[in-house]
């Protein structure tokens, strides 16, 4: 038990600090507090961020939309998302008669669990974090499909015709979005050399964003529709005519959907700076020069950092249909995916042991390539390029006079 | 081998954060796609043709406020211009004029809400929304110095308009003159030729040229399906025969035309207006006209260029100080002739953007 | 500037081609007999020199003792405007033939002067309340429409 966590200074460190405080025979006791403690800190951590980023967002829509977010609850609105939560709970509980007991319970709680249990995996230092799966990378990827399942579960449990076709649609994209957020992280993986997140962060001699261009972009692009964000919203969309899967849930149950659908933000955003940014540590210098700044503070800024992309592309862009939400997700994605993984493996086999001007050459082809293929897929698939407002023309007609 | 499949009637409305008022559409679909359509009217009937028949002429102006309460100016200018045909009353020039501003101000206004509605509906979470609200603010506040009331404005009168403006309207139409139009470019470069907007927009909802002529469809709708009408042009009021303007024709009638053709009128009203502020002459502004006036008996049909189409007033008088018949030629209500033809076949996502972009206004539908 | 076209002008042509329709015209106004209003319509849509395809507007007026329907037409490839009337006696059950096979403008119009009036168009295919509901009693814009 002990050697599989020497990496794990924090868990060794609170492992005896637990066992010096109780008697021998409850050794497993210590070791289930050391474990329950850390978890508490991650969970309170992820939910403070998620508290913190409703904030956080309304602000900045607020200011994108030219207008003061929240800003009367407590000094610049901080205490916001505090009113959010007190107004939910005291919200009265409704469960439609034709709602099926179970699945209409189960499914707030499958959403909530299965985001934070992505958590466990993100090292939030070298040496701190609770638990390096050797199959960390497939883990993340392998849980979030749980929090689909919950989605259907939701909308079939409501017993409402409206949330059953929200959540149909809802199922239909987020499958097909897995698969290039998959493939996508073949790429790091290559790179890496092993799926666990320390061995993938402490492998990112350059960060792979500049490494993996394309797989960035494409895996931003899956995880905002994996979360149902801008511009893949369609699920929540209030202007369409079903109002989603989560038309029949009040009160808490809402509020517990509407935390998990923005702790898979953060969530999210955790795994993007874990992947492609290298974690905890400084992304601006060599991991050997000392890092200026505390590992968390490091891991807290690039979440803030990714969370505030979401919400920026959030502001700006308009919500796609299905169909092309669909045709998107297959015809560009997984192709760029695809090219990605195919492109790596080959500069993988030319240079296994990169130096680190071989780095960078890799760094700039691996640029070129997703320039290359954007500018290329964009060619091919636009139709509307040639000057979409030339439908529309001045005519001159002289005015009729009396 | 066909999978069999039933199809299910849904509900639309009447309230609904999307149908630009109290609107009801019982859709039946197949799956996705839109098989049938039963618009329901009538959420937002106040009898307003009733209760102008108990009004004097005067009083009437206040019920035409509330008929497309997004272009109050264009709706009294409408109901005065029939009223002066029916009484043969003349207007000053300066009375004109200011009609003219005020009404093109309007229609600014009004083309800024329905545009900031239309991106609203195809899901921009309200960012070009509160763009185009933040230019209506400035127009609406030059409207209040100008009568006193930003919405339900009350402005003309049989014979003029009711006041004149207050010296510090003048530099304040001149600011909104300068910046308007880069505030307007600055929309049209983020929004023209947006990627997802073209994708949702281009080719959706196609109203052709014959299907628009024979449906009685009329303002922007009309010009976007290919047809240069424009009763600006074609019988100028007021003093329309002496601005110099264009029109925006679109040649596919699809959504996206549509709320192109808006974007572009714009941009000439704003030109109409800037021509409107240099010309005024000076002088009284409105006519001698008495509060109760008598038009002798007989009936009189005018109409004007509404922001949403051709609005028309039929005026019936028996000789008595209120109307025996007022009838409302409402655009917005006649612009819903061909919903049915404009929606089927299409998907349930469409639904919305192709009702976004007629900017239909419930309270001239339902009168 | 629309022109209007003048009413004897109009009332004669069309006195030419349909013999005993034209009851009287005015300046700009021709009148009608109700039972001839398709024909008339359609011979001045296709009429080339007059291409009256625009239906701008129907409206119906209660006079008490008899009822008026007119009809506000326009061409808008030669910018002329024609108005016509018909006269409908009768109380109950008035009804004349719709012209929504001329112009499918005429759908709307139609059912709100059915409603609001209580003028019937025979051969309209929807020929439901449009503004009231099924049910409503009595027609709203009627003069003695609750007692007056």
């Amino acid at each position: 038990m002990d050697s599989s966590f020497d990496k794990n200074a924090l868990f060794s460190t609170l492992n005896d600090f637990y066992l010096g405080l109780l008697p021998d025979s409850l050794s497993w006791a210590a070791f289930l507090g050391t474990g329950l403690t850390i978890v508490f800190i991650l969970v309170n951590a992820v939910l403070m961020l998620t508290a913190f980023g409703t904030y956080m967002e309304r602000r900045v829509l607020g200011r994108f939309q030219t207008r003061l977010g929240p800003n009367r609850v407590g000094p610049f609105g901080l205490l916001q998302p505090l009113a959010d939560l007190l107004k939910l709970i005291m919200k009265e509980d409704l469960r439609p008669l034709m709602a099926d007991r179970l699945t209409f319970f189960l499914a707030p709680v499958l959403m909530v669990t299965s985001m934070l249990v992505v958590v466990a995996v993100v090292p939030f230092g070298s040496d701190s974090f609770l638990a390096d799966l050797n199959i960390g990378v497939l883990y993340l990827v392998g849980i979030p499909t749980i929090a689909t399942v919950s989605m259907f579960l939701g909308g079939w449990g409501s017993g409402n015709r409206f949330a059953l076709l929200g959540a149909a649609r809802a199922v239909a994209m987020l499958i097909s979005y897995e698969v290039p957020m998959i493939i996508s992280l073949a790429g790091i993986l290559i790179l890496a050399g092993s799926m666990s997140l320390v061995d993938v962060v402490e492998a990112q001699r350059l960060p792979f964003i500049l490494l993996q261009p394309m797989a960035f972009f494409v895996f931003l692009i899956a995880a905002s529709a994996e979360m149902n964000r801008s511009p893949f919203d369609l699920m929540e969309a209030e202007s369409e005519l079903t109002a989603g899967f989560h038309t029949e849930f009040s009160g808490m149950r809402f509020g517990l959907l509407q935390l998990a659908e923005f702790g898979e933000v953060v969530v999210t955003s955790a795994i993007l700076a874990t992947l492609f940014l290298r974690g905890w540590e400084n992304p601006f210098i060599p991991a050997d020069w000392s890092q200026v700044l505390p590992p968390q503070v490091w891991l807290i800024g690039k979440i803030l950092f990714f969370m505030l992309i979401f919400t920026w592309i959030r502001a700006t862009l308009p919500r796609m249909r299905i169909d092309q939400v669909m045709a998107f997700a297959w015809k560009v994605l997984f192709p760029l995916a695809v090219i990605n993984m195919f492109v790596t493996a080959a500069l993988v086999v030319a240079w296994p042991e990169p130096t680190y001007t071989q780095l960078w050459a890799i760094a700039g082809i691996n640029w070129v390539v997703a320039i290359g293929c954007l500018i290329g897929f964009s060619l091919a698939l636009d139709k509307h390029r040639k000057n979409p407002t030339a439908s529309v023309q001045l005519v001159k007609i002289p005015t009729e006079v009396a | 081998m066909a999978l069999p499949s039933e199809s299910i009637t849904i509900n639309l409305g009447p309230q609904h954060p999307s149908t630009h008022g109290v609107f009801r559409l019982r859709v039946t679909l197949d799956g996705e796609v839109i098989q049938d359509i039963e618009p329901i009217f009538g959420y937002l009937h106040r009898g307003t043709e009733k209760l102008a028949e108990e009004r004097s002429y005067t009083q009437i102006v206040t019920l035409t406020d509330r008929l497309d309460y997004t272009s109050s100016m264009i709706n009294n200018q409408a109901y005065v211009l029939a009223t002066e045909k029916l009484a043969g009353l003349e207007v000053p020039e300066r009375g004109q004029y200011l009609r003219v501003l005020t009404a093109e101000l309007q229609r600014v206004a009004s083309h800024l809400m329905g545009i900031g509605f239309f991106l609203q509906d195809l899901g921009a979470m309200g960012t070009p929304l509160m763009y185009c609200f933040r230019e209506r603010e400035r127009i609406l506040d030059l409207f209040e110095m100008v009568c006193g009331a930003r919405v339900t404005v009350s402005y003309m009168r049989p014979g003029g308009v009711n006041q004149d403006p207050p010296p510090e309207f003048w530099p304040g139409l001149k600011e909104l003159l300068s910046d308007l139009p880069h505030y307007i470019d600055e929309l049209e470069r983020l929004i023209n030729e947006n990627e997802i907007v073209l994708a949702r927009t281009k080719g959706i909802g196609v109203l052709s040229r014959e299907l628009a002529i024979d449906s009685s469809i009329s303002g922007p709708n009309l010009r976007a399906s290919g047809v240069a009408w424009d009763l600006r042009k074609a019988d100028p009021y007021d003093v329309y025969d002496r601005m110099d303007f264009d029109i925006p024709v679109g040649s596919n009638g699809d959504s996206y035309d549509r709320f192109l053709v808006r974007v572009m009128e714009i941009h000439q009203s704003l030109r109409i207006v800037e021509q409107c502020s240099k010309d005024i002459p000076d002088g009284p502004v409105r006519a001698d006209v008495p509060y109760f006036f008598r038009p002798p008996a007989g009936d009189a049909y005018a109409h004007v260029e509404a922001s949403k189409g051709e609005l028309g007033f039929y005026l019936v008088s028996d000789d008595g100080i209120a109307p025996y018949r007022c009838k409302i030629r409402a655009p917005s209500f006649i612009n819903l002739t061909a919903l049915t033809e404009m929606l089927l076949g299409w998907k349930v996502a469409d639904l919305m953007v192709i009702f976004g972009s007629l900017d239909v206004n419930m309270g001239e539908v339902d009168r | 500037m629309t022109t209007q076209l003048q009413g004897a002008d109009i009332g004669q042509r069309l006195q030419g081609a349909f013999p005993n329709a034209v009851t009287a015209w005015g300046d700009d106004e021709v009148r009608v007999q109700s039972d001839t209003i398709v024909e008339i319509c359609q011979y001045l849509k296709d009429t080339p020199d007059l291409k009256m395809d625009y239906l701008s507007s129907i409206t119906g007026v209660d006079y008490v003792e008899s009822f008026e329907v007119v009809y506000h037409l326009t061409s808008l490839t030669h910018n002329h405007s024609l108005v016509l009337k018909t006269t409908l006696y009768g109380r109950d059950d008035v009804a004349l033939p719709s012209v929504i096979g001329v112009c499918k403008g005429a759908g709307l119009q139609e059912r709100h002067v059915w409603d609001l009036i209580g003028i019937g168009f025979t051969g309209h295919p929807n020929m439901k309340r449009i503004l009231t509901w099924e049910g409503f009693p009595g027609h709203p814009l009627r003069k003695d429409h609750l007692g007056g």
